[in-house]
């Protein structure tokens, strides 16, 4: 009996303890993000940044705010990389600082924002095409319509005459083709389908351009996410899928040369990207589609990424942090493009990327002087 | 004493009807809220929805019963695959194996039930569907090859493979659950069948038929599993809007359709159908459920006659 009650009162105890603990810590951390936003200025403590979306600029802007902390340690950042979609959500709705999208947004969506949202450039990079062909050593040459008729299904074949034609040199094998594509909503698959519509008029009709885009039942297999498309590939002999550049160099897969608009093969490089930003024409805006550029050197399946911000921002502070890092990244942070295989922005769009941020205000105050 | 006994005891009363009460609240809010988030795909589609084939997101056109179909099938795979394992493990453990031998065994289960289910999408990637793509399908081709459900491209990815990785996802859950259940049996009704002269066989008859509501039970919680996996399922199903009667064939499922696609849908008719298909999947789940419990104890029933015959 004695312990019973013991055990009864031990039990209340520890069921005020626990609630005692949960409460401190719910309230804990909104208090602190709290204190991080509004009185950061006058006490000095560290501030929140909030970002989301786009996956594949993730490796340099966890870079840039690892790096960004060591210059500036007041000033916490945090990327969640929920993808390009959620990205343009997060953006619109609020819920981030700040939001990453590797396809700009659409007029209509940018009509429901509640204030002028700015498409701040980052980066470059690519979306490359990968396949599992053991015998073929050298690589291999596609045009858009080879690479659309394999994804529309009119290609079934490796030693398609189409894909001969191309690769007169190569033993391709007689071996049916599976293509890989991506299964959820990506800004990889939105560049990739914005190439094929831009070359094939079929392509737009069929499956068209889009994150999500209508692809042909009973051709291929679709995977989710680039490391989904590059396991399928890597297990899949004689299979094709597409991927960013970052992703395939980083698991040293083999990489297709793409015919771009010139008629030149050329291999996705940091070169090759920086010539396609470079040929296109930038919108006051900044918001540009950059496949099947001009110019021979240029890789024909590039991307710009952005960041999204609002023009006016409600918190003085963090506006003023949000505008430093992106002069910052957009500055002293391309230095680490390089390693990580994005191409950095050619010079003419950092001087509008200048224009951009220091357009930005807090209660019509400009953030940066 | 007693009266704070009748205290104690109408607390504990009415703590317990609460426990109960939420769970329908926590029903019929998740119900609720359903409904009314898809309301536009609802209006727009009607009955459409659930017979349509054509899932393109792009066009707004939102047809479910591929994904219907993809859940049904690999559900049905995965049972048709687990249940005999399960049982004959279960069976086992409990009426045969000496303890030495049934303690690593139970332990091992536990183990797998406790794999996440990213690393099973992952062997199914690397080490499954290159085996079903060189031997086991080549396989099935070769002997079986007359039937539909072994014709067309063996890629590795597809239907099969996807059912073969929840039959193992819910193998150690329906093994727990059915070996708990055969254990609860009293020993003195298998006593009493030996005394009797049955057989070993007879004997476990004779407990499997007492213990069938439990079984069910457990077949249901695999089931459950089963329909609601995404991670592992989208892995390897291949993720393709179709219905082909090839098990070899791509296909998907409404889980593995939510995975992939809930975090980026932006516009608002197209997170008014997800949301819709997963009003379906709930829907699905529950039909389901009720049909295998029925099943179960029908056939139960069965036994049990034959044992009072």
């Amino acid at each position: 009996m004695f312990n019973k009650i013991f055990f009864k009162k031990n039990l209340i105890s520890l069921f005020i303890l626990s609630v005692a603990v949960i409460g401190s810590a719910c309230s804990g951390q909104p208090m602190g993000q709290q204190s991080g936003g509004g009185g950061s200025a006058a006490s000095g403590g560290s501030l929140r940044l909030q970002g989301s979306g786009a996956s594949f600029p993730k490796p340099i802007y966890e870079k840039w705010v690892s790096e960004y902390g060591k210059i500036n340690p007041n000033v916490k950042i945090d990327y969640q990389s929920t993808g390009s979609g959620a990205g343009q959500k997060a953006a619109l709705a609020k819920t981030a600082d700040f939001g990453a999208s590797d396809d700009p947004m659409s007029d209509e969506d940018l009509k429901s924002a509640g204030g002028e949202l700015l498409h701040i450039p980052t980066v470059l990079g690519a979306v490359v095409l990968t396949y599992n062909l053991p015998e073929v050593k050298e690589p291999l040459k596609l045009s858009g319509e080879t690479i659309a008729d394999v994804y529309l299904g009119n290609i079934k074949k490796w030693n398609d005459e189409r894909i001969k034609k191309d690769n007169p040199n190569l033993n391709l094998p007689d071996a049916d083709i599976l293509p890989v594509y991506r299964a959820d909503s990506s800004g990889t698959s939105a560049v990739f389908t914005d190439f094929l519509a831009k070359t094939v008029p079929a392509w737009k009709e069929k499956v068209g351009m889009n994150k999500q885009p209508s692809w042909i039942t009973g051709v291929g297999v679709g995977a989710k996410g680039n490391d989904g498309v590059m396991g399928q590939v890597k297990q899949t002999p004689n299979s094709i899928g597409y991927v960013e550049l970052t992703f395939a160099k980083a698991n040293s897969l083999p990489t297709a040369r793409v015919k771009n608009k010139t008629g030149a093969f050329v291999e996705a490089t940091l070169e090759s990207v920086s010539a396609a930003a470079a040929t296109a024409q930038m919108p006051e805006d900044l918001r540009v589609q950059i496949t099947n550029a001009d110019g021979a050197g240029a890789y024909p399946i590039s991307s710009y990424t952005y960041i999204l911000v609002y023009k006016d921002q409600s918190d003085a502070a963090k506006g003023k942090a949000l505008a430093d890092f992106l002069w910052w990244a957009t500055h002293d942070g391309e230095k680490f493009t390089q390693d990580l295989h994005y191409a950095p922005l050619p010079p003419e769009v950092v001087v509008k990327v200048e224009a951009k941020i220091n357009s930005m205000t807090a209660s019509g105050k400009t953030l940066r002087q | 004493m007693s009266q704070t006994g009748t205290i104690g005891d109408k607390l504990f009363r009415s703590v317990l009807l609460i426990a109960a009460a939420s769970i329908l609240v926590i029903v019929a809010a998740i119900l609720y809220m359903m409904v009314q988030n898809s309301l536009p795909t609802i209006e727009r589609f009607g009955v459409g929805f659930l017979t349509g084939r054509e899932w393109k997101p792009a066009q707004e056109e939102f047809g479910a019963l591929p994904f219907i179909y993809g859940t049904l099938a690999s559900s049905i795979i995965a049972l048709v695959l687990s249940i005999p394992i399960s049982l004959g493990v279960a069976i086992y453990m409990v009426e045969q194996a000496p303890k030495k031998l049934a303690r690593p065994i139970a332990f091992l289960i536990e183990l797998l039930a406790a794999i996440p289910s990213v690393v099973y999408g992952l062997w199914g990637i690397f080490v499954l569907a290159p085996f079903i793509r060189d031997y086991l399908g080549v396989f099935l081709q070769d002997y079986f090859g007359w039937l539909p459900f072994f014709q067309g491209r063996l890629t590795g990815i597809g239907m099969l493979t996807g059912g073969i990785i929840l039959a193992l996802m819910i193998t150690p859950i329906i093994t727990s659950v059915v070996r708990d259940v055969l254990e609860a049996v009293p020993t003195t009704q298998r006593e009493a069948a030996l005394a009797l002269g049955a057989t070993e066989w007879e004997t476990t008859r004779i407990v499997l038929g007492n213990a069938a509501s439990g079984i069910a039970g457990a077949v249901v919680l695999g089931l459950g599993r089963a329909i609601g996996e995404t991670m592992a399922i989208t892995m390897v199903i291949g993720n393709s809007a179709q219905i082909s009667i090839s098990l070899f064939e791509p296909a998907n499922t409404i889980a593995s359709l939510l995975a992939s696609n809930f975090a980026e849908a932006t516009d608002k008719i197209y997170m008014s159908a997800l949301i819709e298909i997963g009003l379906v999947l709930f829907l699905v789940t529950f039909v389901v459920n009720a049909l295998a419990k029925l099943l179960i104890l029908k056939v139960a029933s069965g036994t049990n006659s034959a044992k009072h015959a």
